[in-house]
């Protein structure tokens, strides 16, 4: 009961130091604490695989690419700076929409079944043993078993998002082997585009 | 330690992540610094799949948990194309203002 407080602090903490911190990494740095906190959370409630998930794609990837942005929008040129944020009527707004929401989940958790032990598991569940809920053989097991065909779903989006950063941010100019050729290709670029901005 | 958890009422669980919800919606609708909103956005994420994983250790099925790994998925693919466009935006201008980017409106 009093873990479940200290992490539930923790986690909202840390969500309104990501939302109202001033520079982005700041933001970066409290949801990395979010992330953990969050992956302990999924823990204790039993989904071993997706803590482990939520801390290798969550904190080891995503996060690493925010700080990448960051750094390479910082770099060389301004911050990004764009004036006041908007006005505090949408957050009063959000605020009233919790509050729905709020007595929204109430009437659910009231139909909803009380959160009972497990019979029989280790302090962290049971790993590799598919016959218990929440291990990772048990997940594994509906992942490719019973819902194969999401999971290949999966696979596409991730395709179709490689495909779309490629050409979106990739470098599109032709590999050039030598320096000198690579400074003349450049040249050739900068005055493609100068000449298409007039 | 596992124990100590089955005792908190799944309102409790179901509250912290409307909680962390809503948090992260105020966020992306209040901020105007684009990578801040797109981390409110993934405060979103969190908060549905702890919904997701909640759920489905109330009714012992994982369904839930195979919902939260395919959101956890998506919401890097997301991440990935969002950070493209705000790298594209903003390498070129870097004083654009979120509101004035309407190239994607079509």
């Amino acid at each position: 009961m009093i873990p479940f407080w200290i992490i539930a602090v923790v986690l909202i903490v840390s969500a309104l130091w990501t939302v109202t911190a001033r520079k982005p990494i700041y933001s970066v740095v409290s949801l990395l604490l979010n992330f953990a906190a969050l992956a302990t959370t999924y823990l204790i409630l039993h989904a071993e695989f997706l803590a482990v998930m939520q801390i290798i794609v969550y904190s080891g990837a995503i996060l690493m690419l925010f700080v990448f942005v960051i750094a390479l929008l910082n770099s060389g040129i301004a911050p990004i700076v764009l004036g006041r944020d908007r006005v505090p009527v949408a957050p009063a707004a959000a605020a009233a929409l919790a509050a729905i929401a709020f007595v929204a989940t109430a009437i659910a958790a009231a139909h909803a079944p009380a959160i009972v032990p497990i019979a029989s598991h280790s302090p962290l569940g049971a790993v590799g043993r598919g016959n218990v809920f929440g291990s990772i053989g048990d997940f594994g097991q509906a992942l490719f078993l019973s819902r194969l065909l999401p999971f290949e779903i999966t696979a596409l989006i991730l395709m179709v998002a490689v495909v779309g950063v490629v050409l979106l941010a990739g470098d599109l100019t032709p590999y050039v082997p030598t320096r000198r050729r690579a400074e003349q290709s450049r040249r050739a670029l900068r005055e493609a585009i100068l000449r298409e901005g007039k | 330690m596992a124990t100590s958890f089955a005792g908190v009422p799944i309102f409790d669980y179901e509250a912290l992540a409307s909680i962390l919800f809503f948090i992260g919606l105020a966020g992306a609708v209040a901020r105007r610094n684009p990578l801040v909103m797109l981390m409110s956005i993934e405060l979103m994420f969190n908060a549905a799949n702890l919904a997701f994983i909640v759920f489905a250790r109330a009714w012992l099925n994982n369904a839930g948990q195979i919902f939260a790994f395919l959101v956890i998925t998506v919401a890097a693919a997301e991440a990935a194309i969002a950070l493209a466009i705000v790298v594209v935006v903003f390498r070129s201008a870097p004083q654009v203002d979120v509101d004035d980017v309407r190239v994607l409106h079509g």
